[in-house]
């Protein structure tokens, strides 16, 4: 205790010495909760919590001063929502940190968040709607010793729920842009970067002589012309088996990955090309852990996020250990006065994104160091998942704006989902969406969205047809229907109704409505949402990463806000 | 006695830190921009704190290309942004959280989309964190000394009017 407030008195006389600056430090931050009921509903498949209510909340508090900055985050699991990992289980303050930055260096200690690159090898950060928060444990430090030339490197443990990863890890990433360390007015922009992450576990396998050092590098490049950009990526890492002393999972196989983006733009009209292939990739915080707890990279997901429901209800997600995948977009807006541009001007956005499987099955199937994946297969691969779509935004008048959306999605069921192969085979949907906004007088809006996905099963499923009363596997869902109205009054108010329809289920008990109704209050830096209704089971992504999210039924409640 | 020692222990210490916090940390009504990099679209690094309008306001917008009300809030603004500019000379700075799933998106997109606004980069949320942005998208207004004297969560069609009217009673 006498240390303790020895210490306090410390702090708290370096801090008076800053006495002619004292009211210019400030306190920030944001808090955030999230309640939900959950009440049976056997229809949906809807499971009642013991608890009646869930609640998740988090406070972040930041104190800032000039080049120091020091904060923490409390956070609130009582008990975690459903769709959290039961991990997440009680109360804590499981992010601290101090940082301060003099004459080009950076030190941080504590809790921080880094990616390497575009996160290949490397990257810690929070999804919170995901449930997702591998922050670091430990010393980073970034340097920019010269113009132009950035260092950075770090020490720690990864965080996994309430606790830390057995593993350390030691990283460290140089980038070099060249025309700003040379001050130079070159129209070629060059950036070049390197990382390298090392994550020491001990090995505590008997028999086999796994590494307690493993390690993983990438090397990047940035080039930049005119209108032209071109960004490409080679990640590569060491072997990497687990401790557990069975065939599957001691495996000695390397792996590997790139990425390939060009990018073309100019006023009125863009394209984006990329491509990416992924061998054995996954790279965890501890080798003998499953779950994405212990994700310690990034592989981006290569297909269009998508934010209206059921363009989102069969989303792709990556498969780290082995795929091949491209994507192309083009955005263009037809100027205003033309034909097809009318009085406003059109915006057109078109998507294409494919991912299939590796010719021969990736890396770790095929536990030979000899075995290397063809580099580009397309052809008879197969198919994980595919989208075809186009976007079309016009404002009609200055009360009526309008966004179309069409789409074909391919979506291998099975293996995305993780079903024996036949189950469900692949789904192929068509989807047609109708957005309409109408402003009915100042600050009054009402919205109006009509989806529709037709969705037929391909490939292997016929064996299963009519028979799952027998116990084989369900048909897929079929086709549904989605309606939302939502009513707004600016700046403060919303209030919404939807209702996803599954009138095309083959089983007729579940042809089932799934309506939520919301409302909403905002003012400010705060907001209050509360809402009723049901939510389907079903794989919910942000950003590129998903999760499994269970059949609810209740109220719930959410309250932000900043300060 | 040695219970109760320590009790007082914890007296002081909560008192001291009571007098340090009220005495220290004042709230002050306008908050000032963290000391945080983002990119800009052709890959250097920028310091948030080096924003700069000749004394006139700046509107920060976080966003991302897969959020539909962001991006209606800056096409809404963006077809009115010249007028914005001759009456209050303000700028808006567009932040972009897309991570590396969709960033390179992102320029192809604010050029089609013919967008005057000035766009960096976030890629792995260090700014959206360090200014306690939760959800996009969300709007701070700055005034001519970069300090943040307005913010708003979300967007519905209108809300445009009222940010106009904020940076009105900024304006020079």
């Amino acid at each position: 205790m006498k240390k303790i407030a020895s210490l306090l008195m410390v702090f708290g006389a370096s801090f008076s010495g800053f006495s002619q600056e004292l009211n210019t430090g400030e306190i920030h931050g944001d808090f955030d909760l999230n309640l939900q009921s959950y009440q049976e509903d056997e229809l949906i498949g809807a499971t009642a919590a013991n608890e009646v209510i869930l609640n998740n909340a988090y406070l972040n508090l930041n104190y800032i001063k000039g080049n120091f900055a020091t904060g923490l985050r409390y956070e609130s699991y009582l008990n975690a929502l459903a769709d959290y990992d039961s991990e997440f289980k009680g109360n804590g303050i499981p992010y601290k940190y101090a940082t301060y930055s003099v004459d080009g260096l950076e030190v941080t200690v504590g809790n921080y968040y880094e990616q390497l690159g575009s996160g290949l090898i490397f990257r810690s950060y929070e999804e919170k709607g995901l449930g997702i928060d591998n922050a670091m444990d430990g010393v980073r430090l970034k340097y920019s010793p010269t113009q132009g030339t950035y260092l950075k490197t770090f020490i720690g443990k990864s965080r996994t729920h309430f606790t830390y990863s057995d593993g350390i890890f030691r990283g460290a990433d140089l980038e070099i842009n060249t025309n700003e360390l040379l001050s130079s007015e070159n129209k070629i922009k060059t950036i070049l970067g390197g990382s390298f992450i090392s994550r020491y576990q001990e090995r505590s396998n008997l028999i086999f002589k796994i590494p307690q050092n493993v390690s993983a590098y990438a090397g990047r490049l940035n080039l930049m012309y005119g209108s032209w950009n071109y960004y490409g990526e080679y990640a590569y890492k060491i072997n990497d088996p687990s401790n557990v002393l069975s065939a599957s999972k001691m495996n000695y196989a390397r792996g590997n990955a790139i990425t390939q983006n060009i990018t073309f733009s100019k006023r009125g009209f863009g394209v984006s090309a990329e491509i990416h292939r992924t061998d054995n990739m996954t790279f965890k915080s501890d080798r003998d852990k499953d779950g994405k707890a212990y994700l310690i990279n990034y592989i981006p997901t290569l297909s269009k996020p998508h934010a209206y429901s059921l363009l989102a209800l069969y989303p792709c997600a990556t498969q780290a250990d082995g795929e091949f995948g491209m994507q192309f977009d083009v955005f263009y807006k037809m100027k205003k006065g033309t034909f097809l541009g009318g009085k406003y001007g059109t915006k057109l956005a078109f998507n294409y994104s494919r991912i299939n499987g590796l010719n021969g099955g990736n890396s770790f199937l095929n536990d030979n160091t000899e075995h290397s994946p063809m580099l580009i297969s397309i052809e008879n691969e197969e198919l994980y998942f595919q989208d075809i779509n186009l976007e079309i935004n016009k404002k009609i008048n200055k009360k009526i704006k309008a966004n179309f959306v069409i789409a074909n999605q391919t979506y291998n069921k099975d293996f995305l989902e993780g079903h024996v192969k036949g189950d469900y085979g692949v789904l192929n949907s068509t989807i047609l969406i109708a957005d309409i906004s109408f402003k009915i007088k100042k600050g009054h809006s009402l919205r109006m969205e009509l989806q529709m996905l037709n969705s037929k099963q391909l490939e292997d499923y016929s064996a299963h047809v009519g028979s799952y009363e027998n116990g084989l596997e369900e048909p897929a869902e079929g086709d549904w229907g989605m309606g939302l109205l939502e009513y707004t009054i600016s700046p403060h108010w919303f209030f919404t109704v939807q209702d996803m329809y599954n009138y095309g289920n083959e089983i007729t008990e579940k042809q089932l409505h799934y309506l939520n109704i919301t409302a909403g209050f905002i003012k400010g830096a705060n907001r209050f949402e509360i809402g009723y209704g049901k939510k389907r089971e079903g794989i919910f992504c942000v950003g590129g990463v998903c999760k499994l999210v269970p059949s609810s039924n209740g109220f719930n409640l959410s309250i932000s806000s900043s300060f | 006695m040695q219970l109760k020692k320590s009790k007082m222990n914890k007296k002081t210490i909560f008192s001291f830190l009571a007098i340090a916090l009220f005495t220290t940390f004042s709230f002050s009504q306008n908050r000032a921009l963290p000391n945080k990099d983002v990119k800009t679209l052709d890959g250097s690094n920028f310091n948030i704190t080096n924003l700069e309008n000749d004394g006139n306001p700046i509107v920060i917008s976080f966003w991302a290309t897969w959020c539909k009300p962001c991006k209606k809030e800056l096409n809404n603004i963006a077809e009115i942004y010249e007028d914005w500019q001759d009456e209050t000379g303000v700028k808006l700075v567009a932040i972009s959280i897309d991570d590396t799933r969709s960033m390179m998106r992102v320029a192809p997109y604010v050029n089609a989309s013919d967008w005057d606004y000035e766009v960096y980069l976030d890629s792995n949320s260090e700014l959206k964190r360090a200014m306690g942005v939760q959800t996009v998208p969300h709007t701070f207004l700055l005034n001519g000394k970069n300090e943040i004297v307005w913010q708003h969560k979300g967007y519905v069609d209108g809300d445009e009017d009222e940010l106009l009217e904020q940076i009105q009673k900024i304006a020079k």
